[in-house]
């Protein structure tokens, strides 16, 4: 019985993000439309998206390779995989015992792997500009993400999501600044991951500035629609993330029961909708950056999840 | 040193040109002339062919003095003048596409305008067939370790105009930007030839959407300048009325569009408001959003009623209000001012160099406004400045369109307060024999020049010279050493027209 309920917890979880993924992405477009006095598109637009597109002919150029065919399903299978093992409203899950920081790095680092090299496959200028840029930011980005989660490691004692959820949870943590340090760090990497402003402009029509969508320009069809679909799930995943390890409020912890479940449910959505609110808040006040000054905002995040591993073990010291 | 005047002297000077003097030179004092735009005491203002002649304008840039020569060219070819004189260029490979007439000694005899698409080769000249399969175009080598190539264009993925673009970059880094354009051709010159003036002044203002008051403007100019009509005061102060509205909204929609290609949306949304305030205001007032075929040699088509005024004054008010509150943000948003400053820098000598009208000059320091000087009326008895910067990067072209819509505010308003009664347009008289006309106006780019010959109540010739031509050249050098990715930003504080050079 417990073994039943369990997957059927799960798969609520597994479906629940794959539910909700381009819901949050319309969400936070509408704010954005409705922050610059336009009427926006509905919320449900990107649902209506995905569908247009999955029933679009697939358009491929001559010169591709299987590589550029499969690495759509690659790249949304390791999203998916890992916004699943991501806590959303309950701890302790099925496979939480997977649910290792560590992996959740390594599945979004080959996502990106397959998806640079799916952009260099064609050969067309713009794939390889995105490609190449893509892969700056991740040169980055991914060293200062994993310096974030040894911090929080090292404070919650474990890489292991529900374990980290957890001791957050607890009141043993107390105010801490590598922790702030943290948040603020893997804040900064989520919106470099997720292709926002400041560093990619996820809406411009300009194929010289892209990043992440210059990387994607040659797909179409089904086969964009994965893509799109990984890109909405990515953005859900990193809210949730940080949600789950710095705000674990009302989570539901292991085995208590269908109404904790739902109240841990009716939580997660109001965090979504807070972050979400507040990304659209951001990027409506901010402009790009320039390409260069990437790699200083993201030394930055390097630098701050740096510095609060090492405070770690000063503190500890005394 | 010689003048202009000089130089007028020298040859045999045409009598029905007006306002300035026309003379038939040649082959030395065309070199000699070109020599002096060389040296930089004088600037281009355009070059222009006939089916033997070839034409080129010159400003003195001390005296502001004007004048066209000419060279008859019964060989099919003058001496080229962009040898020494780079800004003229493309508009000697214009020359040879449309008529046929080959610069000797030109730098580049790559065509220009004439993709192959047209089935004839020199189609205001000799009208031979074309082959049918064309040499491809060859853009300039460029080589080095780790150059590559990266061709934008013509088609966009946004709502712009079609251009082609080759960048030869190193890594993130525009080593070379070369242009390709001429994919909106459509023939205008073709079109005017054998026009009456009422058709030719319709197309006049369909050569760049955005600049039709301007255009038209220019046109009706050098039509009463050659049939040296007096305007009613009332259609003069009204014209003017017009050309800042003009000026206003897309100045703008200019400083929205340079934000939002920094991805700072929210500036635009703002000033798409005030822009369509205004085009509202226009559109009650005179009929049209953007002011469409008002402006009609020997005055203008319709009047301002008290109705039209009032809603232009809200609109400005409107404007006037709001517009501060934008300067601070912009001002304000470091984010937005860390992509601005110091990005596609056009040096000063480069500006003067090429002549660049509006804001590309007048951001790098180039003092020129054809308001001001040569000047025409009302302009003379309102009061504003040219405001000018000398940093010359997309900063400063924003700074400068910022100060031009407050100027303009002002010149609406004066001209509203000041707007005389009377009647609206006189008459244009078909006079027999060939009467040669030409204009400076100041449009929202810069200086647009038209020069026409008009024969019977037809137009005879007519060349319309966009701002544009000596601004593109200026985008290319200002990208060089930028990044790639800062390319759409400067070419949105460039804002040339396509449509307006492709003719």
């Amino acid at each position: 019985m417990v073994v039943i309920s369990d997957i059927i917890v799960l798969g609520v979880q597994m479906l629940l993000v794959l539910l909700l993924a381009p819901l949050l992405t319309g969400f936070v477009r509408k704010i954005k439309a409705r922050l610059v006095r336009r009427q926006g598109a509905s919320v449900f637009q990107p649902y209506r998206d995905l569908l247009r597109l999955l029933r679009k002919e697939v358009v491929l150029a001559e010169n591709t390779s299987w590589l550029f065919r499969v690495t759509p399903y690659v790249t949304f299978a390791a999203i998916w995989v890992a916004a699943a093992l991501v806590p959303t409203f309950a701890t302790g899950l099925l496979f939480n015992w997977t649910a290792d920081l560590i992996a959740i790095v390594a599945l979004l680092g080959s996502a990106r792997f397959f998806l640079a090299l799916a952009g260099m496959d064609v050969g067309t200028s713009f794939g390889g500009i995105g490609s190449s840029r893509e892969v700056m930011i991740a040169a980055l980005a991914e060293p200062a993400m994993l310096l974030v989660f040894f911090c929080i490691a090292l404070v919650a004692g474990s890489t292991q999501l529900s374990t980290v959820a957890n001791f957050m949870g607890s009141s043993y943590v107390g105010l801490r600044v590598s922790l702030g340090m943290a948040v603020i760090a893997l804040i900064m990497v989520a919106l470099a991951e997720n292709a926002r402003i400041p560093v990619d402009n996820p809406t411009t029509h300009l194929e010289l500035t892209m990043v992440h969508e210059a990387m994607v320009l040659e797909y179409s069809g089904r086969h964009l629609a994965m893509i799109e679909f990984g890109a909405f799930l990515k953005l859900l995943l990193y809210i949730s993330l940080i949600a789950c390890v710095f705000l674990p409020w009302k989570i539901a912890l292991f085995g208590t029961g269908p109404l904790a479940y739902a109240v841990g449910a009716g939580a997660y959505v109001v965090k979504l909708a807070a972050a979400g609110f507040f990304l659209a808040l951001f990027e409506t006040a901010t402009a790009k950056m320039r390409v260069f000054r990437i790699p200083q905002f993201l030394g930055a995040a390097l630098m701050l999840g740096l510095l609060g591993t090492l405070l770690l073990f000063v503190s500890r010291s005394f | 040193m010689p003048s202009l005047i000089d130089l007028v002297l020298e040859g045999r000077t045409s009598r029905q040109h007006m306002p300035w003097p026309r003379t038939v030179v040649d082959a030395s004092v065309w070199a000699f002339a070109a020599n002096e735009l060389a040296q930089g005491r004088w600037s281009l203002l355009g070059l222009w062919g006939e089916p033997s002649t070839a034409h080129m304008a010159i400003i003195d840039r001390d005296t502001t003095e004007i004048a066209v020569v000419s060279i008859d060219c019964p060989n099919r070819a003058y001496p080229s003048v962009s040898k020494h004189h780079p800004p003229a260029l493309r508009l000697e490979r214009t020359v040879n596409d449309l008529f046929g007439l080959s610069a000797e000694g030109l730098p580049d005899p790559r065509r220009w305008l004439d993709h192959n698409h047209w089935g004839i080769r020199f189609p205001l000249g000799d009208r031979i067939d074309a082959l049918s399969i064309a040499a491809p175009y060859r853009f300039l080598p460029v080589e080095g370790d780790g150059v590559h190539q990266i061709a934008v264009g013509p088609v966009h993925a946004g709502i712009i105009e079609p251009g082609h673009f080759r960048f030869s970059a190193s890594g993130e880094t525009v080593v070379r930007l070369e242009q390709r354009l001429g994919y909106t051709h459509k023939g205008i010159e073709g079109l005017m030839r054998g026009a009456s003036i009422e058709r030719a002044a319709q197309l006049a203002g369909r050569v760049s959407g955005d600049s039709t008051v301007a255009y038209a403007y220019a046109f009706s100019r050098a039509v009463e300048a050659a049939l040296q009509l007096v305007v009613p005061s009332r259609a003069v102060w009204l014209r003017a009325l017009l050309a800042e509205l003009e000026r206003l909204a897309n100045h703008l929609g200019d400083i929205g569009a340079i934000c939002n290609d920094a991805s700072f949306g929210l500036m635009q949304a703002h000033c798409n408001v005030l822009r369509e305030d205004l085009l509202r205001a226009a559109n009650s007032a005179f009929g049209h959003r953007l002011m469409r075929d008002v402006i009609i040699p020997g005055g203008l088509a319709r009047d301002l009623d008290a109705k039209g005024q009032s809603a232009i004054r809200a609109a400005l008010a409107n404007v006037q209000a709001r517009f501060p509150e934008l300067i601070e943000l912009y001002d304000n948003t470091a984010s937005l001012q860390d992509r601005t400053v110091g990005t596609g820098t056009v040096a000063a000598a480069m500006a003067r160099q090429y002549g660049a009208g509006g804001y590309v000059g007048r951001a790098s320091g180039r003092v020129f406004d054809a308001r001001r000087a040569p000047g025409y009326p009302p302009y003379d008895d309102l009061r504003f400045e040219v405001p000018v910067l000398e940093e010359g990067d997309v900063n400063a072209r924003v700074w400068i369109r910022i100060r031009e819509v407050e100027q303009s505010l002002s010149l609406a308003n004066q001209i509203l307060d000041r707007l005389p009664d009377g009647p609206l347009r006189v008459p244009v008289s078909a006079e027999a024999g060939p009467r040669e006309g030409m204009a400076l106006v100041e449009g929202f780019r810069g200086d647009i020049m038209v020069w026409l010959r008009l024969d019977g109540g037809q137009v005879d010739r007519c060349h319309l010279r966009d701002p544009s031509w000596f601004q593109w050249p200026l985008l290319e050098a200002a990208i060089e050493n930028n990044i790639v990715a800062d390319f759409p930003l400067c070419n949105k504080s460039f804002n040339c027209s396509y449509s307006g050079q492709d003719l």
